[in-house]
């Protein structure tokens, strides 16, 4: 899915010829690693780096929001060996953004890693890449080999005394590597189980090195803060709030698609980019950040700007700007079915609360959408929930946790009613016309 | 065990090596998961004894190399179909027919998720997000290859492409 609306593209300047627009040559004609050569050949210090870094308010786009520019500067500077890590384990359901970055645009993201690597300290990369898109695991190969050609990466980069070398790891189907300390155990050859924090990746990261861990879009970003400078670039979003963001907006919308728009735009704005409802229909609900992110009713999502700030203070987060759109056709309690199957499938076993409680949670939901939930269930779903809740090494539990609960306290009244009458609140024939999928007439749909 | 590794070609361990070349030199275990995907691609699966045959030629224990394989959930422990078709059902891809294609293709090729047909030549499996949300409903087939949009007529395509 390529790029179609956007307000202020930056990280998205690169996608307008699509595919054909992602080698060196074409990465270069708009003027990549200019940034690059400008650090070495101008002997910018590592900290003039992070202090720009710093200065753009430029916050982790996988999911938590962490100033980018305070996590470079907790690194060591001793440290003979430490590594720069980037996680494209891109795996949050409703996100697809750092596919895109590096189906279009590889090249941003490795300028953003060697210039990481100038700044930590670093002279070895990683990109960790999600398993199920193995078409842009082997893109990013290419790029890789076409920047270690051109001098970019290697020994003493275009002359100067700084050496950086870059490779990509793929996974292989586990969801759970894209928290980061479980990607590190991955890259190590292990199961993907998360350690304990601290210590954080910073002191003891990847073969128990320092290291700096980035999500694909931080990385993305570096070469047009450096070119433009920190402050103008957080001048494009607000304050505390940097910048610009790719926003992945799927579900019920005219044009599901990856859209670039200044932090703090308006969502009514975001919705307007996707096409509008699919339809025309009702919007119903929004999850504004990814699977994990409570879900909002339209009345709330409306009212939001589309920054760390605003959605939380709506009750949610903006996590990975995955904007899973559901207009009235959908059964929540279905709904909610899907993403509590999902972590269950994903927990990775570790923790006792995480393993059994999000087992718990998917059968009592099924068991709901199938007519057989019982008066208690919604206490029980509760309960569950208060025992997983930071009680387990990662936030795989509570990212299991956080729908069931914004699900049944939004649309309290949609899981009542299931337990009562047996069946949804929403006829079943309409969620079957809502998908979409039946729309070719002469198609004998599966019961 | 002098052939140990004659159960994989000289073209995979060829492939290996140039993985083993991306880590460290004390760090070859970090080549696994890699390793198992080309020795997977060869053998159509993973049997215990090319999981152990990987593990010695990276000089890590079978059991370590097993932990990985039976904990990513594209490792195929079992013998597959020749196209194995996964569907991804979550969330973002249901709103947009990932259940309706699941039972589409159920009914189409007559099996259920985690089986194969009669003729070896389809596996049906139920896949995790697949990263791919805009682009609802997706598919992979035999891991690798990515397929968007498939609505009905998509389905039928791609079966009828697969010989």
């Amino acid at each position: 899915m390529a790029l179609i609306d956007t307000i202020n593209p930056l990280l998205t300047t690169g996608w307008a010829k699509g595919d054909a627009g992602w080698s060196l040559k074409d990465y270069e004609a708009r003027g990549g690693y200019a940034q690059l050569k400008r650090v070495l050949a101008s002997k910018m210090t590592p900290d003039d780096v992070i202090g720009e870094v710093k200065k753009s308010v430029l916050r982790g786009r996988g999911g938590a929001g962490f100033p980018t520019g305070l996590k470079w500067s907790f690194m060591p500077k001793a440290a003979p060996e430490k590594y720069v890590v980037c996680n494209t384990d891109e795996g949050e359901p409703g996100t697809f953004k750092d596919r895109d970055l590096l189906r279009f645009d590889p090249h941003s993201v490795i300028e953003g890693m060697i210039i990481a690597g100038y700044a930590v300290g670093a002279k070895l990369g990683y990109n960790y890449i999600h398993g199920e898109i193995f078409e842009i695991y082997q893109r990013f190969e290419a790029a890789l080999d076409e920047a270690r050609a051109a001098g970019y990466l290697g020994e003493k980069i275009l002359g100067s005394d700084f050496s950086f070398d870059l490779f990509a790891h793929h996974g292989w189907g586990a969801y759970i590597c894209g928290e980061e300390t479980g990607l590190l155990e991955s890259i190590e050859g292990k199961k993907g189980q998360p350690r304990y924090k601290p210590p954080f990746p910073a002191n003891f990261g990847l073969y128990g090195k320092p290291t700096t861990i980035n999500n694909t879009e931080t990385f993305a970003a570096i070469p047009f803060i450096l070119g433009m400078g920190g402050e103008t670039y957080l001048n494009l979003g607000k304050p505390n709030n940097g910048g610009t963001k790719l926003f992945s907006v799927s579900g019920h919308v005219n044009r599901p698609g990856n859209y670039e728009v200044p932090m703090g735009t308006p969502f009514a704005k975001l919705l307007e980019l996707a096409g509008g409802m699919r339809g025309g229909r009702r919007l119903k609900a929004v999850i504004p950040g990814g699977s994990s992110a409570p879900v909002l009713p339209a009345e709330v999502i409306m009212d939001c700007t589309m920054d760390y700030d605003s959605i939380a203070k709506a009750g949610s987060m903006l996590g990975s700007g995955a904007v899973i759109v559901m207009d009235e056709t959908v059964c929540m309690v279905k709904a909610l079915e899907r993403l509590s199957y999902f972590y269950y499938e994903e927990s990775c076993g570790q923790c006792t609360p995480c393993r059994e409680g999000s087992g718990w949670l998917y059968r009592v939901v099924h068991r709901i959408e199938h007519g057989q939930g019982r008066a208690e269930d919604l206490d029980l779903l509760n309960r569950v929930t208060d025992n997983m809740m930071g009680k387990t090494i990662c936030a795989l539990a509570d990212a299991a946790a956080l729908p069931v609960r914004s699900f049944t306290k939004h649309f309290k009244s949609e899981f009542e009613y299931h337990i009562e009458h047996k069946k949804c609140l929403v006829d079943p024939e309409v969620q079957r016309a809502g998908s979409g999928f039946f729309r070719a007439s002469s198609v004998t749909g599966a019961a | 065990m002098d052939n140990q590794y004659d159960m994989l070609s000289p073209e995979a361990l060829g492939k290996i090596d140039r993985e083993v070349a991306k880590y460290p030199a004390d760090q070859k275990q970090s080549a696994v998961m890699a390793a198992l995907v080309i020795a997977q691609d060869e053998k159509g699966w993973l049997p215990q004894e090319t999981i152990a045959a990987v593990a010695s030629y990276l000089g890590m224990a079978p059991i370590a190399a097993y932990e990985v394989a039976s904990f990513y959930n594209m490792y195929d422990l079992q013998p597959v179909g020749k196209y194995k078709l996964t569907v991804c059902t979550n969330l973002p891809c249901a709103l947009s027919g990932g259940v309706h294609a699941a039972d589409y293709v159920k009914q189409k090729l007559g099996i259920d998720f985690n089986e194969t047909t009669p003729d070896g030549k389809f596996t049906l499996k139920e896949g995790e997000c697949m990263g791919a949300c805009g682009d609802a409903p997706v598919m992979l087939v035999n891991n690798k290859r990515m397929c968007s949009f498939m609505l009905p007529e998509e389905i039928d395509k791609l079966l009828a492409e697969c010989k």
